[in-house]
């Protein structure tokens, strides 16, 4: 009977996967949830990025796996001495997607420049409600600085800023900011199915969106007239006929689709899994250091952590390679400067404090708190890359503060509430993390370390330090990189000295894919892109 | 008759309402809200936090808040997700098919299985075969659906590759949805393949569903027909000399089946409860999956008009059967019971 029952098993799946064999190569991803908007506009999430970067172009691009900025739409760019306004040449015969309902008659040009900013800037726009409410990222990174954008002919166009933006160039190349076909839109209009305009997304990309069906999978097919394509550009084009992203929310069976062959990549993998995965001789795995940061937000507007020598004291009480090994299990590195080392502008001169009890005792007795003193820890109640296991991390705190004598209470809370109490500064010593969108060390450390981020709540560590301060928004004036990264080690230097930060590690990300597949690299920022990747039959 | 039914629909009428304030205020109560959650650790200025509340409606009193909940409920409107922004209605209607498809295979799966176990239990009773069956049933009856899941996964897919790891159908195929159904769809697709992929698809998570729902059937199944086996009619129809494969089909099974079928009803609702964790681990995309995620995310108008639309669901069908309860039986419509 067994054995009947395998043959019958056996035929099935046989028949299951006969439609696989076909001349068109299908590169399967296997991802972790649906896109939460087929219009990356509205959205903030990675999920998301990682099916518009497929779909859509942005003005400027990032160059896959590293930070350094290159063209995309637009070809060049020039800014004004002032720093307020950005000139930018756009490509030409650059073509469109084209679906069911739409055959565009034109290229791409300014006015679907202006039409996407229009759009989200705009609340008069015919599409500024529909399909979502709320532009995040762009509200986020340029509404409050931008003053207009200017068509000053076909392929060019201008951006006037009312303050200068360090970064324009660089939150030009997250998701949300992707460029939409305004013919497309107009179409829709004189339709009267202006839903349709996000349902079924219409961009320049490298593949054209195919079919979405939500917690299933979302499909792809090679755009033939890409710009990169017919400019030769291999590494910009989709080597593949179709792409397919299997929708797969859990790491254990993503793991096994992959291990099974039904798919060629799987992402996000459980940390727990990489000596398994290492050990596969199907499988190849491929690591990068992230651009996030986990670390202790010691809120310094309270007693004692206003105190130097408290927090000097903290510093050496942690064993924090000792942490990093048992938490992080080799997905994690030590992390000592407020820039990653993934990013321009971090400061590799910054060696960690030693682990030192002795050291941190005569510190805290310095301090008057030769006894200690009682505080509460609160631990990550989610796991992240760049803190994978907040209470096990939180229990090993405890135990080193506990030897300098400092009774640490850990607490958590629900994530949600977790994030509200951290904003609202409840706390004394809170886990928590970064993860940079956009190649610009400006985005996190302007917003989220300055003292006007203090003020505000963003900064949730309460740390003021005008000199740091300072020389952040003096970065943030100029566009000159290099004075810029200057700026950025000095700043970083002066947060290392007031041992403000507590950074403990920056997350080793790691994706296993299926030994056929070839040209994959891991991209950093954003949304991870799939051109330039081919099987091997 | 009518008189009788209208006061059963009149009795829905407040557990409606109670549940829309159950569904409502229970879900205020959880701490954070979908513009905390969606920003993550992002930097959120309390400014920007406070506008992305308000254009969501969510800065109002609670009771405001939910008047216009109930206004909306009374013209069929159960509201826009906040993550998608699409109808919750029209999600809901998406997914519910993929619920009810594992659902009734993992039912047919638990009976299909259950009732010749427990019946071969019963007549081997005290025997090792029993025992096995027995051991094995309360092994199901225990068994975490999430590791079950995995372990079969790790074992026919992955070691065997019998079965695929997970999804609904093969990434080679493409099947529009007309019903939703996507065992129906892809079999009028026409599409070679398509339903055999679909089919090979389901039987895993089919399998991890009813695993805790057949051990259940198995177990009454054995002790209803123990019990069945010892009554006089049984025993007069073995001294008649009808042979003993008869009378345990004809005779004793289908009076020993009564309970069973009772118990069978019963497990559809824990099955639509089972489907969160199977749904999850299967990637299947049904209205468990669709739920968690929503309670995760905070999107209110998706949990709330979730949880309605299934509650009014179930109370549609408890009506109905006891609609069907009142027709078999006058003396429970005339109130004598």
């Amino acid at each position: 009977m067994f054995g009947t029952l395998r043959q019958a098993c056996a035929a099935l799946a046989l028949v299951a996967f006969a439609g696989t064999a076909s001349a068109q190569t299908t590169l399967v991803a296997c991802t972790e949830g649906s896109p939460d908007n087929l219009n990356p506009q509205f959205s903030g999430s990675n999920t998301t990025f990682d099916y518009a970067q497929q779909i859509y172009d942005r003005l400027v691009a990032n160059e896959i796996g590293g930070s350094k900025l290159i063209p995309a739409l637009a070809e060049s760019w020039e800014n004004s001495p002032d720093g307020l306004v950005w000139t930018l040449k756009l490509r030409r015969g650059v073509k469109w997607h084209s679906n069911r309902n739409f055959t565009p008659t034109r290229d791409f040009n300014a006015d679907d420049v202006i039409y996407t900013f229009d759009r989200m800037s705009n609340p008069d726009h015919p599409y500024h409600r529909i399909g979502g409410t709320g532009y995040g990222m762009f509200d986020y990174a340029l509404k409050t600085r931008l003053d207009r954008i200017e068509k000053v002919d076909d392929h060019t166009v201008r951006f006037v800023l009312k303050t200068p933006i360090a970064a324009f160039l660089a939150t030009l190349t997250v998701e949300p900011m992707s460029i939409l076909s305004a013919e497309y839109g107009q179409k829709m209009l004189d339709a009267k199915t202006p839903d349709l305009y996000n349902q079924q997304p219409i961009g320049t990309g490298a593949f054209q969106f195919v079919a979405f069906q939500r917690d299933s999978f979302v499909r792809f097919r090679a755009f033939p007239q890409h710009w990169a394509r017919q400019a030769g550009i291999a590494d910009r084009t989709a080597q593949v006929d179709n792409l397919v992203f299997a929708i797969t929310p859990d790491p254990s069976v993503r793991l096994a689709k992959l291990r099974a062959g039904e798919c060629h990549i799987a992402r996000y993998p459980n940390p727990a899994d990489l000596p398994a995965i290492k050990a596969d001789p199907n499988l190849v795995t491929l690591e990068v250091s992230g651009a996030d940061y986990g670390f202790l937000s010691v809120n310094q507007s309270r007693k004692p952590f206003d105190d130097i020598r408290v927090r000097q004291a903290l510093e050496h009480a942690i064993n924090y390679d000792a942490l990093i090994e048992a938490v992080y299990r080799g997905t994690g590195t030590r992390a000592t400067a407020l820039v990653p080392p993934a990013l321009w502008g971090h400061n590799p001169d910054l060696k960690p404090r030693p682990y030192d009890p002795a050291r941190a005792k005569a510190l805290l007795a310095e301090a008057g708190l030769a006894n200690g003193f009682e505080t509460t820890l609160w631990a990550l109640p989610v796991t992240r890359g760049y803190m994978p296991n907040g209470r096990r991390a939180a229990e090993m705190i405890q135990a080193d503060l506990a030897a300098v004598g400092i009774k640490a209470n850990i607490t958590s809370f629900e994530w949600g509430e977790y994030l509200r109490r951290a904003r609202a500064g409840e706390h004394e010593i809170a886990m928590t993390g970064y993860i940079y969108d956009f190649p610009d060390p400006s985005q996190i450390i302007l917003s989220g370390w300055t003292c006007a981020a203090a003020e505000s709540g963003a900064n949730r560590a309460r740390w003021c330090n005008r000199e740091f301060s300072d020389l952040i928004e003096q970065a943030n004036a100029t566009s000159d990189q290099a004075k810029r990264t200057e700026l950025y080690i000095r700043a970083q230097q002066i947060a290392y000295d007031d041992a403000a930060t507590f950074l403990i590690a920056n997350s080793v990300s790691f994706t296993p894919l299926r030994k056929e597949v070839q040209g994959y690299r891991v991209h950093v920022f954003g949304g991870q892109p799939f051109v330039g990747v081919s099987l091997r039959r | 008759m009518i008189r009788w039914l209208l006061g059963r629909a009149a009795v829905l009428l407040p557990t409606a309402v109670a549940v829309t304030i159950v569904a409502f205020m229970l879900l205020h109560l959880v701490p954070g809200d979908p513009v905390e959650i969606a920003a993550g650790e992002r930097v959120l200025d309390p400014a920007e936090h406070a506008r992305l509340l308000r254009e969501l409606g969510l800065d109002r009193p609670l009771w405001e808040q939910y008047l216009d909940f109930m206004g909306r409920l009374a013209v069929g409107d159960f509201g826009a997700s906040v993550r998608t922004k699409e109808r919750v209605a029209a999600e809901f209607m998406v997914r519910f098919p993929a619920t009810i498809e594992l659902g009734l295979f993992a039912l047919g799966f638990a009976v299909l299985v259950g009732v010749p176990a427990g019946m071969i239990a019963a007549l081997r009773r005290g025997r090792t075969t029993d025992h096995a069956i027995m051991t094995a049933a309360l092994t199901g009856y225990s068994m975490p659906v999430f590791w079950w899941g995995l372990l079969l996964i790790l074992f026919f897919s992955v070691s065997l590759g019998w079965t695929p790891v997970s999804g609904r159908i093969g990434v080679a195929y493409y099947v529009e949805p007309v019903t939703g159904f996507l065992l129906i769809d892809s079999w009028l697709s026409g599409e070679p393949g398509a339903f055999a992929s679909t089919l090979s698809h389901l039987i895993l998570p089919a399998i991890a569903l009813g695993t805790i729902s057949l051990a259940v059937i198995a177990r009454m199944t054995r002790s209803s027909m123990l019990e069945v086996l010892n009554e006089d009619y049984v025993r007069t129809a073995r001294a008649k000399g009808l042979p003993f494969r008869r009378v345990v089909t004809v005779h004793a099974l289908r009076n020993a089946l009564i309970p069973v079928v009772t118990v069978i009803g019963l497990q559809l609702g824990h099955l639509l409860s089972g489907a969160i964790l199977t749904e999850t681990i299967f990637s299947w995309p049904g209205i468990g999956k669709w739920l968690v995620e929503a309670i995760q995310r905070r999107d209110y108008p998706q949990i709330q008009g979730g949880i309605v639309i299934i509650a009014a669901l179930m109370m549609a069908v408890n009506l109905l059967v006891d609609l069907c309860y009142g027709l078999l039986n006058p003396q429970i419509r005339h109130g004598r019971r």
